[in-house]
């Protein structure tokens, strides 16, 4: 390295090469894979949405052009599953946010210990879903023996009766917004304390010296200063709120009568056990389609026009 | 010398991290205690943390009488091709986006930015079309080819950041010496960029080793399980066993929390990389 350095030139990023064949060799692999997995099965994904769908071999799938969009607006149990989807992003984003934030700027006040917590809160977040969906599972058993229902007996003495949690469709979406809160407070504290630990200390001894109290300094110097940081937390927290599918799946199956169905599930109980794959892929064509309108507004109006 | 002020703010931060803390941990103590312990203790009121016996019974039911070694296997392949085709394939797109001025480069970038916002479970259903017309249901190969779609995205992104910010000096000099670019791409790109393949590559390897849904869709034959699937089976199969459904679980989740404790710094890499530079 030393040797090659010393005919190194002074001039810095030389204008990017135009070259015939070179580029394509290092992009083909990839682009392939791409391609076809990635590209073709998007626009695919479409083409099916617009007709009536048949997978079984020797019948021929009738075009409906936009019937399956609409079926879906006339479809109680979608509405039923746009609903909770919603409720779990409105509930657990900003839970999410509100604990990671009190952990990460806690961790980032304490002088010893920061990556003994930050790894025993980041434990759930490197295991995997179908795990922590079943342990749930167990922890929320119906009966006495479930040491959700347990603790709220028989410690705090809440309840007087065992809670049949993933039986009803309000606890069980209880339980697995709990879940979801749980697994994913981690992440985003991990990423908060980073970008905590970016922020000058002069900032807030300036701040103080003017006599500002430490509210003022959290709501005037660190928002401000993570806004970046938050909005791009914000952003992928709420995509992944609209994706729930794993718990959900696992832990009620979309069970007792759709009533906790959430819409990727949904999209999957009609496309693999029901063999709707025309009106399955519609429905997740309208997931992407709110989703990218969310992602969207998010990213214009909570992004600053200019950059700090 | 601390203030006592101080003292005391400092004691209630931990009282409340450690209160956090114990938050997160309990759950899994308590999978611990009871995949270690004999059958008919587990479904006890009140519930125990500490077992009476500790027994690897569990263990032992789960890797002989339930084919969980071949489960295990198929999930390392499955991980390990996926990891070291998509580490390679992914740095050669980023190295040519990085460098290169080519027909059609914008396209692919936006369209590699598209997919990245995109759900991956949206796409499942024509996958399943696709790749049941290829042949290729009920075949890890099924699965590779599918999780390397789906992690190309996001490690070329991670990674043609990495690339913009190394110097270009060492590989004029190559140039001039006569090397080539695929010289340069294995001799100098890659050896630099270390740190950053590495964090590619244990996020890689953790999709791959952890995807639930396409794994279910893909396979329905019992000889091509992968872990997770094997897991959520087992459940459905002994839904009273816990200890045996906790036992497979702890063994799936071992190597990964073995990997995140020794390999942190890479994670935390992983994570703050593009989120706190905005």
């Amino acid at each position: 390295m030393r040797s090659l350095s010393l005919r190194a030139r002074a001039e810095s990023a030389p204008p990017k090469r135009r070259l015939f064949l070179t580029p394509y060799f290092f992009v083909l692999p990839a682009a392939l894979v791409f391609a076809v997995f990635m590209l073709y099965p998007l626009f695919e994904a479409f083409r099916m949405s617009l007709f009536d769908w048949k997978i079984t071999p020797g019948t021929t799938s009738l075009f409906v052009g936009f019937e399956n969009y609409a079926h879906a607006f006339r479809d109680e149990v979608f509405w039923m599953a746009l609903r909770n989807t919603a409720l779990y992003t409105l509930v657990t984003v900003p839970g999410q946010m509100i604990l990671a934030m009190l952990v990460a700027l806690a961790l980032d006040a304490v002088p010893r210990g920061k990556v003994l917590f930050r790894t025993l809160f980041y434990l759930p977040v490197v295991t995997s879903w179908v795990v922590v969906s079943l342990l749930f599972v167990y922890l929320f058993e119906s009966s006495e023996a479930g040491l959700v229902n347990y603790f709220l007996m028989h410690i705090v003495h809440i309840i007087s009766e065992p809670i049949p949690w993933l039986r009803e469709p309000g606890p069980a979406m209880v339980a697995i917004m709990t879940l979801g809160i749980w697994k994913g407070v981690g992440w985003s504290a991990v990423i908060f304390l980073a970008a905590l630990q970016g922020i000058s200390a002069e900032l807030h001894e300036a701040a103080m010296i003017d006599g500002a109290n430490g509210w003022q300094r959290f709501w005037r110097i660190t928002v401000p200063m993570l806004r970046p940081t938050l909005v791009f937390v914000l952003v992928l927290l709420v995509i992944g709120g609209f994706n729930v599918f794993i718990p959900v799946y696992l832990m009620t199956g979309g069970n007792p009568l759709h009533r906790t169905e959430t819409i990727l599930t949904y999209m999957y109980n009609q496309a693999f056990n029901f063999l709707e794959f025309g009106y399955g892929a519609a429905l997740s064509y309208i997931l992407a389609a709110i989703i990218f309108v969310i992602s969207f507004v998010q990213i214009k109006f909570l992004r600053q026009p200019v950059e700090v | 010398m601390l203030r006592p002020q101080k003292f005391l703010s400092h004691t209630l931060l931990y009282a409340a991290l450690i209160f956090g803390a114990l938050v997160m941990v309990i759950p899994f103590l308590y999978m611990l205690s009871t995949a270690f312990k004999g059958q008919i203790y587990i479904l006890e009121v009140p519930p125990s943390f500490l077992p009476k016996e500790i027994t690897l019974q569990n263990f032992v039911d789960a890797w002989q009488s339930n084919n969980f070694a071949r489960y295990f296997g198929n999930s390392l392949m499955v991980a390990l091709a996926t990891t070291a085709v998509s580490l390679v394939v992914s740095a050669m797109l980023s190295y040519a986006l990085a460098r290169f001025d080519f027909f059609g480069k914008n396209i692919l970038f936006y369209a590699i930015l598209l997919t990245l916002m995109l759900p991956n479970l949206m796409l499942i259903i024509p996958e399943f079309v696709l790749v049941k017309n290829l042949g290729l249901r009920n075949n890890l190969f099924g699965l590779v080819l599918v999780y390397l779609a789906f992690s190309i995205p996001l490690n070329t992104f991670l990674l043609r950041g990495f690339f913009e910010g190394l110097p270009r000096e060492l590989e004029e000099a190559v140039l001039i010496d006569g090397g080539s670019y695929w010289t340069i791409f294995w001799r100098i790109v890659m050896p630099l960029s270390t740190p950053a393949l590495a964090t590619v590559a244990i996020f890689t390897f953790l999709f791959a080793w952890d995807e639930f849904t396409w794994a279910l869709t893909a396979i329905d034959d019992p000889l091509w399980r992968t872990l997770p699937i094997a897991i959520a089976t087992f459940h459905g199969e002994h839904a009273t066993q816990w200890g045996l459904v906790f036992a497979a679980s702890l063994t799936a989740i071992a190597p990964v929390i073995f990997v995140f404790v020794s390999l942190q710094r890479y994670f935390v890499k992983g994570l703050t990389q593009g989120a706190v530079r905005g």
